[in-house]
């Protein structure tokens, strides 16, 4: 395990833009956080199942049936720009 | 303590049934206590008073009329700011969500008002539920009402500081890693955190999913037990709940909870990071527990130092994959800046998270990296069945344990926002609890220099009943209850 976070890279992963001050704080201050997580690597896990859920369920179905759903206008009320009933973005495709 | 804002919820529902008080007279009450004092505590982000006294003039007329819906029908309940329901704000104490108004209720929601309860504000909390101080909140700035100069812990810091400023009769948070028990210890209140799966989660909005669960706040532990039997039970639009037989808590509530009783004292939990007044409160706590019935003996949690490594590993991997939701398409903040559909997300992240909330979604996202997932992740999730199994080896033994909630008192505000690290090993009594699934709450066990102090009884999973009982019996020995404080 490396302690340096390549912060340009992750930050891309994250879809989240950083200033030249939030990637060296962030460098350093995770750098850290994950020198302390290097005790995890010292852990003998052999033959240890990872547990995703501390009491687990599989494979919890249900009735492959129609039911009323939230209305268009519930589900766009929030939306930051929207007409006739659409959410508006960017043009996303160049024009040829 | 005479003041109605200081009454219990049991005390308020015969108060309300004998005409005593109406449910719009108890609102008002609670409405000009949060005008005197949250000036100075800033438990809430928002109250929307005249949708509340609608629904308390409605109690009134079932009550009027013999339809009273359930215990809780007319009191003021207080909500965490990540809790839905149809019409409110939910913000997540983020700029993000700022504007947001919930388009549906959640399912705990839905009970508590089939139960007649009146939602009272919106309360504040660490931005997405991601801190131990309620500092991370973009919205608004709690203090401790037993000390206005420190923070009243978090993530669930306006549900305790409002309960312990009698700013509502009790509240409901969530709590992922100590994020109720640690406020209620801090603020002097009782906090529950469920066994994942009895609470649903469907309405709160998703930090860890693997560790995420609703809870009670209240002054007392009988309270906490009529809030927790209004909102457990299974619920199909939660497919982690569980099909648990729900029992009627509060009236399993004994005085001689203790007898037979074995507690377990982990040595862990008091090492060195523990302040020596705190350990010294929660030893007396123990011993009084002894005095009313109980054994006590000294076991071994060996994996609790891993469980912070663990917990900020799985938190925030499952926190930066819950959060992608929130990418300033449909329903958030969205960067006025943003040129194209790529834009729109670095922009509208950048702009709307906080720094905590940003550090945590950049770490998560490192750790489920290509070629750190299995030296990070996976791994952690392996640990996380070593404490498992230390707990259910523990509990083969002993029928709860008792620990510190939190290694100190409320600290100053400002203390430790520079350095993350030592935030997240503040959460280090609570977070194991998560991680196993079980049952825990915390409950004043005494003051050191005025502040409050919370033991914290751990239980079997879906043992809520005895472990309440539990908390009961040793509330009514100490007399720590109904101790307020002086805003």
């Amino acid at each position: 395990m490396s302690s340096n976070i390549d912060i340009d890279y992750v930050a891309k992963l994250a879809r989240i833009e950083l200033g030249e001050e939030e990637k060296k704080k962030f460098s350093a201050q995770l750098g850290q956080v994950l020198e302390y997580f290097e005790k995890l690597s010292a852990v003998d896990v052999s033959g240890v199942e990872p547990s995703a859920h501390a009491h687990a369920l599989c494979n919890v179905w249900r009735e492959d049936e129609a039911e009323p759903a939230m209305g268009v206008e519930d589900a766009l009320m929030n939306a930051p720009k929207k007409r006739e009933n659409q959410i508006v973005v960017p043009k996303v495709v160049d024009e040829a | 303590m005479s003041d109605i804002f200081y009454k219990s919820v049991a005390e308020l529902e015969k108060m309300l049934d004998a005409r005593e008080i109406s449910a719009v007279e108890l609102l008002k009450i609670f409405a000009k206590r949060k005008r005197d004092v949250d000036a100075k505590v800033g438990a809430f982000i928002s109250a929307d008073e005249v949708s509340a006294l609608e629904a308390a003039e409605k109690s009134d007329r079932r009550r009027a009329e013999g339809r009273k819906l359930g215990h809780l029908d007319g009191i003021p309940v207080g909500l965490k700011d990540n809790l839905a329901v149809k019409g409110q704000p939910l913000t997540c104490a983020s700029k993000m969500l700022e504007k947001f108004v919930s388009p549906y209720t959640g399912t705990v929601l839905s009970k508590l008002e089939g139960q007649g309860a009146v939602f009272w504000g919106r309360l504040n909390m660490d931005e997405f539920a991601m801190g131990s101080s309620c500092e991370t909140s973009a919205l608004a700035k709690t203090r401790n009402p037993w000390d206005l100069s420190r923070i009243p812990g978090g993530s669930s810091g306006g549900s305790a500081a409002s309960v312990a400023a009698g700013e509502c009769a009790c509240s409901l948070g969530s709590d992922t890693g100590g994020s109720i028990r640690q406020p209620a210890a801090l603020c002097g209140v009782v906090g529950l955190k469920p066994t994942y799966g009895l609470v649903s989660r469907y309405g709160l909005a998703a930090f860890a999913s693997s560790l995420d669960q609703i809870g009670p706040l209240a002054r007392s532990v009988e309270d906490a037990a009529l809030l927790l039997r209004a909102i457990a039970g299974y619920d199909r639009l939660d497919s982690t709940s569980f099909k648990a037989e729900i029992p009627d808590y509060p009236s399993l509530l004994s005085r001689e909870a203790f007898k037979g009783k074995k507690i377990g004292v982990p040595k862990e939990y008091f090492g060195a990071g523990v302040d020596p007044d705190v350990r010294r409160l929660v030893d007396e706590a123990i011993s009084k527990c002894v005095e009313l019935g109980a054994r006590a003996e000294e076991i071994s949690l060996p994996h609790t130092d891993l469980a912070i490594p663990v917990y900020y590993i799985i938190a925030t991997a499952e926190a930066s994959s819950n959060l992608a939701r929130y990418d300033g398409i449909r329903y958030t903040h969205r960067s006025p800046d943003a040129r194209d559909a790529t834009d729109i997300y670095y922009k509208s992240r950048a702009e709307g998270f906080g720094e905590e909330v940003k550090r945590r979604i950049i770490l998560g996202s490192y750790v489920l990296s290509s070629g750190y997932y299995d030296a990070y992740y996976l791994r952690a999730q392996k640990v996380r069945t070593l404490i498992r199994s230390d707990f259910e080896k523990a509990f083969g033994g002993v029928d709860v344990i008792m620990t510190p909630t939190s290694p100190t008192t409320a600290f100053k505000v400002g203390e430790k926002t520079s350095d993350p690290l030592s935030m997240y090993l503040s959460d280090i009594c609570t977070i194991n609890v998560n991680l196993a699934g079980l049952p825990a709450l915390s409950v004043p066990c005494g003051f050191s220099n005025g502040l409050p102090v919370g033991l914290q009884m751990i239980g079997r999973a879906f043992g809520e009943a005895d472990l309440l009982s539990c908390a009961y019996a040793y509330e009514k020995a100490a007399g720590f209850a109904g101790i307020t404080p002086n805003i």
